[in-house]
C-alpha cells in the first residue's frame, strides 16, 4: 500500500483543561478527495489547525509522505506542501490579485526589483488553471467571495501544494459555483494531490469524496469509502442517532396576503420591476444565485435601501419603508446573512441581544426592567432550546446554530407578521439545522409571513411552499412547491425559461 | 460588559500609590493638597465621562481642548455681560453642545472619519478663538462669577457633588436606558445596530453634542476657579481625557468601556503627577509614568486578549 501524503494519529489537544481533540486520527492518500464531516464542536477545525501548524498538539503524531513531522508551525507546514482555502479567504483586499498571489509565492528580498510582466503572466496562468478568468489586475476587494476563493485556490497551485485543505468552501457559492470548484478540485486530484475536504453539506460530500471521515466529540469515529454508505448513515454517525435530514412539510392553508411588491426598482442595488407577494402562514423560498439580487430585494423591504420607484403593500395598505426602524415598527423582522457581524452582537449577553430590536417592550420610558429582559429572554432560551448557561451569557461564546437562534429571537420577540431570514442555515451544523427548519414551519402554522432566501436546493425545496426564483435583480419565475424540481429552479436562475411549460409570474 | 478585570487593575494600582505615599509623604493627604488635585481633576474628569460615550461608540474626539478654551471664554462674557454665574454656566453648555453637534452632524451624516473631523475642528476652533480675541484673556470678571458666588471652602464640596452626580448619573443611563444599549450597540458593530433598527446616525450625533455640552461645563465648572480666563485654556486636554478612558478599560475600536474604569483611570492619571514630586522625583518625569501607564494597560489587554482568543477559540468550537 502507498504511502499516505498525510497521517494523523492519536491527536489530542486540550484548551483549558477541556478536549477539544480527544483522540483524532486521519489519513490522506495521494489523488483522493478525503472529506472530513461532524457537527459544529466536533473538531474538525481543530484537526485542520493542528495540520496546518497554527496550534500545537499536547500529543500525538503527524507524517507527510511517510516522515514525522517534528516540530510544525504555519510556514513549515506550507514548505510540505499543506495549503489552506477557509470560508472567509484570508486576502489583502486593496491589492490587486497578482500581487496577493506574488506575495504568496515570489522569493526574494523586500529590495528586489518587480518583473510586473512576469507577475501578471502568472497569476493569470495560476487562476486559468483554478478554472477562473479573471483579471490578474483587478482590486480583490472587487472580487465576490467565490472569486476570492478561487485566488486562494490558484495560490495553493501555484505553491505546488500537495495537499489541499479546502474548510466549507461551498459555504457561499452557488451551485454552478460549486460545479466549477468541483472540476478544479477534480484537475487537481489527477494532479496526484490530496484534497482535505471540509463541508456541511452532505450532497456535496456523496458527490465529490472518495472516502468520509466522521468526526464527534473531538474524535475520529469512523472512515468510510463513499460506496458504503449513504446520507442518513453519515447523519447518524455525525449525531451519533438517527434523525430526519430535512422535514418535508405538509401543505398549510394560507391566509390573506400579508406583504405585496408591485414593480418595485431599485436602480442603484439593481432591482429590476420586481412583483412578488407572501400570505400569512407561508413559507416563500427565495432562490438564485449569488448576486442575483436576493439580499438586496431583502434590503429593500426591511427600509436599508430603499425602492425608487414600485409600491410595496403590508395586509394590502401601501407604505413606504425608508428605513429599518420603520420597517421594525410595521412589523418586519430580518435576519441578515452575515450573523456574526451582523446578526448578533457577538460582545452583548444573550438578553441584550434579544431586546435589541424591541427595546420598548422591556422598557418604559426608556428605562430597562431588567427582569422583564430577563423574562423575554428566558423564554426564547427555552422555547428555541437555545443551548447557554444563563440569559445573560456573552453570545460571542455561543456555537453558530445557538447564535442563530439568538439572532431569530431577536426578531420573533417583535411579534412580526412577515420574516425574512437570510440563508438562515448556513455554517450551522446538521442538529441546529433541522431544528431551525422546523422552528420555521412551527412559525408559518402561526400564522407568519416567512421569506427564506437560501443558496441549498434541499434546503429550498423541503421548506418552502412556494419558490421565487431571481435572476439579474428580477424575478425570473415563481413556483409551486408540488412543480418545483432543482432543474426548473436552476435553469431559471440561469436566466432561461423551463421549456414546455411557462413559469407563472405573480 | 460584566467583566471588571480592568476596574479591578487601576484601583489595585491606585490602593498601591496610596499605600507608598502614606509611608513616603505623608504630607500628600493634606486636606490643602487634596483640594487642589481634585480642583485641577474635576475638569478632566466631567469631559472624560462625554469622551467615554464617544469612545464607546468607536468615534475619537480630539477638539475637546478647544471648544474648553472656547466654552470657558464664552462663560466669562456672558458673566461679564451682567448675567448670573448659572446662566453663564448654562451658555458655556450651550456653545459647547453647538459644536459639538458640529463635528457630530460631519462624522453621523457625511460618515467623515472623526479623527480628521475633530482635528480640523481642533485647529479651527483654536485660532478662530485667538483671531477673535486676538490673543487677550477675558479679565475683570464679576466679583459673583467667582466660585459661582459660592466660598471658596464650600466650592469644592459642590463640585465633588456634581462631579458625582453627573458619573453616577450617567454610569446608570449607561447601564437601565435603552439609549445606553444603544451605544454599546452602535460600537460594537454600526451595521449590526443599523439593522436591529437602532438609528446609529443619531446615537453618534447625540453623543458628540453630549461631549460638547459636558465640555462646555466642565469649562464654565474650571473658569470661575481664576479671576482671569485664558484662551489658551484646555491645551492637550484631548489626551489627558482620552489616556484616562483607555487606562480605564475602554477599547478604543468600540462597545467596550464603563464609567467606572473611567473614573478610576482620571484619578489614576491625575494623583500620580504631585505624587512623584511629594516622592522627590523630578516632575519632569510626570508625562513620563502617565505615559508609562497608558502602555501598561494596552500590554495588559493585548495579553489578555491573545489568552482569550484561545478562550474563544475553544469556546465556538465546543459550545
Amino acid at each position: 500500500m502507498a504511502v499516505p501524503l498525510l497521517e494523523a494519529r492519536s491527536i489530542i489537544k486540550s484548551y483549558a483543561g477541556v478536549r477539544a481533540l480527544k483522540n483524532a486520527s486521519f489519513e490522506l492518500l495521494e489523488g483522493e478527495v478525503h472529506a472530513l464531516i461532524g457537527e459544529n464542536g466536533a473538531g474538525k477545525s481543530t484537526l485542520i489547525k493542528v495540520i496546518t501548524g497554527a496550534i500545537e498538539p499536547d500529543s500525538g503524531s503527524l507524517s507527510v509522505c511517510g516522515r514525522l513531522v517534528e516540530q510544525n508551525d504555519p510556514s513549515i507546514s506550507r514548505s510540505l506542501g499543506i495549503a489552506a482555502v477557509y470560508q472567509q479567504p484570508s486576502l489583502f483586499l486593496d491589492l490587486s490579485v497578482a500581487e496577493n498571489i506574488a506575495l504568496a509565492l515570489e522569493g526574494g528580498g523586500v529590495w528586489r526589483k518587480v518583473n510586473w510582466q512576469e507577475r501578471n503572466r502568472l497569476a493569470r496562468e495560476l487562476m486559468e488553471r483554478a478554472g477562473a478568468s479573471i483579471q490578474p489586475e483587478r482590486l480583490v476587494s472587487t472580487l465576490s467571495m467565490p472569486e476570492q476563493q478561487l485566488v486562494e485556490i490558484a495560490k495553493a497551485i501555484g505553491a505546488d501544494a500537495k495537499i489541499l485543505i479546502l474548510d466549507e468552501p461551498t459555504a457561499s457559492l452557488t451551485d454552478r459555483e460549486v460545479d466549477s470548484l468541483f472540476r478544479t478540485i477534480g484537475v487537481f486530484r489527477n494532479q496526484g494531490a490530496g484534497i482535505v475536504y471540509i463541508s456541511h453539506r452532505l450532497d456535496e460530500i456523496t458527490t465529490i469524496a472518495d472516502r468520509i471521515t466522521v468526526m464527534r466529540d473531538g474524535e475520529t469515529i469512523s472512515t468510510r469509502r463513499r460506496e458504503e454508505v449513504d446520507k442518513p448513515t453519515l447523519i447518524s454517525m455525525m449525531v451519533g442517532r438517527e434523525i430526519a435530514a430535512v422535514v418535508p412539510k405538509l401543505q398549510s392553508s394560507t391566509g390573506e396576503i400579508a406583504l405585496e411588491l408591485r414593480h418595485v426598482s431599485n436602480r442603484v442595488t439593481g432591482l429590476k420591476d420586481i412583483s412578488l407577494s407572501v400570505r400569512c402562514g407561508e413559507i416563500l423560498g427565495l432562490a438564485g444565485l449569488v448576486g442575483s439580487g436576493r439580499t438586496q430585494l431583502a434590503e429593500t423591504i426591511f427600509g436599508l435601501t430603499p425602492s425608487d420607484s414600485g409600491e410595496i403593500l403590508l395586509a394590502g395598505v401601501p407604505v413606504k419603508i425608508d428605513s429599518p426602524a420603520h420597517a421594525i415598527q410595521l412589523g418586519i423582522g430580518y435576519v441578515p446573512e452575515d450573523r456574526r457581524r451582523h446578526g448578533v452582537v457577538l460582545e452583548m449577553p444573550i438578553a441584550s441581544n434579544i431586546s435589541l430590536a424591541n427595546l420598548k417592550r422591556v422598557a418604559r420610558i426608556g428605562l430597562i426592567d431588567d427582569r422583564r429582559e430577563r423574562e423575554l429572554a428566558g423564554g426564547y432560551l427555552m422555547q428555541l432550546r437555545i443551548k447557554a448557561p444563563s440569559v445573560y451569557t456573552e453570545t460571542g461564546a455561543l456555537s453558530g446554530g445557538n447564535q442563530q437562534k439568538v439572532a431569530l429571537a431577536r426578531w420573533l420577540s417583535i411579534h412580526p407578521k412577515v420574516l425574512i431570514l437570510d440563508e438562515p442555515t448556513q455554517g450551522v451544523d446538521v442538529g441546529s439545522k433541522s431544528e431551525i427548519h422546523n422552528l420555521m414551519l412551527d412559525l408559518a402554522a402561526s400564522g407568519l409571513a416567512i421569506i427564506m432566501i437560501s443558496s441549498e436546493l434541499p434546503e429550498i425545496l423541503s421548506v418552502s411552499d412556494r419558490i421565487a426564483v431571481m435572476h439579474q435583480g428580477t424575478i425570473e419565475g415563481v413556483l409551486s412547491r408540488d412543480e418545483a424540481t432543482p432543474q426548473k429552479i436552476l435553469s431559471l436562475a440561469l436566466g432561461h425559461v423551463p421549456s414546455g411549460e411557462m413559469a407563472h409570474f405573480d | 460588559m460584566k467583566n471588571h478585570t480592568r476596574e479591578i487593575s487601576v484601583a489595585i494600582a491606585i490602593l498601591a500609590l496610596a499605600i507608598v505615599l502614606a509611608f513616603a509623604a505623608p504630607g500628600y493627604f493634606s486636606r490643602e493638597n487634596l483640594t487642589d488635585l481634585f480642583l485641577a481633576n474635576v475638569p478632566v474628569l466631567i469631559v472624560a465621562l462625554g469622551m467615554t460615550l464617544v469612545i464607546l461608540i468607536g468615534q475619537i474626539d480630539i477638539s475637546v481642548g478647544s471648544i474648553f478654551a472656547i466654552c470657558g471664554v464664552t462663560a466669562g462674557l456672558l458673566a461679564k455681560w451682567g448675567l448670573p454665574a448659572p446662566v453663564a454656566g448654562l451658555g458655556a453648555c450651550l456653545a459647547g453642545a453647538a459644536l459639538g453637534a458640529l463635528n457630530g452632524s460631519l462624522v453621523a451624516f457625511l460618515r467623515i472619519p472623526s479623527i480628521v473631523v475633530t482635528l480640523a475642528s481642533m485647529v479651527a476652533l483654536r485660532d478662530a478663538l485667538r483671531w477673535q480675541t486676538q490673543g487677550a484673556w477675558v479679565q475683570d470678571l464679576p466679583r459673583d462669577f467667582q466660585w459661582f458666588g459660592l466660598s471658596q471652602s464650600t466650592y469644592p464640596l459642590a463640585a465633588l457633588v456634581i462631579a458625582g452626580l453627573l458619573s453616577v448619573g450617567l454610569a446608570w443611563l449607561l447601564h437601565n436606558l435603552a439609549v445606553g444599549r444603544a451605544i454599546y450597540a452602535t460600537g460594537s458593530s454600526r451595521e449590526g445596530a443599523r439593522l436591529a433598527g437602532i438609528h446609529t446616525a443619531a446615537v453618534t450625533f447625540s453623543v458628540f453634542a453630549a461631549i460638547g455640552a459636558f465640555t462646555g461645563f466642565s469649562a464654565a465648572l474650571n473658569s470661575v476657579r481664576f479671576n482671569q480666563i485664558p484662551i489658551n485654556a484646555g491645551l492637550g486636554l484631548e489626551m489627558k481625557v482620552i489616556a484616562a478612558v483607555v487606562v480605564g478599560g475602554a477599547a478604543i475600536t468600540g462597545g467596550k468601556g464603563s464609567v467606572l474604569g473611567t473614573v478610576l483611570g482620571v484619578i489614576l492619571l491625575g494623583a500620580i503627577g504631585p505624587a512623584l514630586t511629594f516622592l522627590g522625583v523630578s516632575a519632569y518625569w510626570e508625562r513620563a509614568v502617565q505615559g508609562a501607564i497608558i502602555l501598561a494597560a494596552l500590554v495588559i489587554d493585548a495579553v489578555r486578549m491573545r489568552s482569550e482568543k484561545h478562550a474563544g477559540s475553544l469556546a465556538i468550537n465546543h459550545a
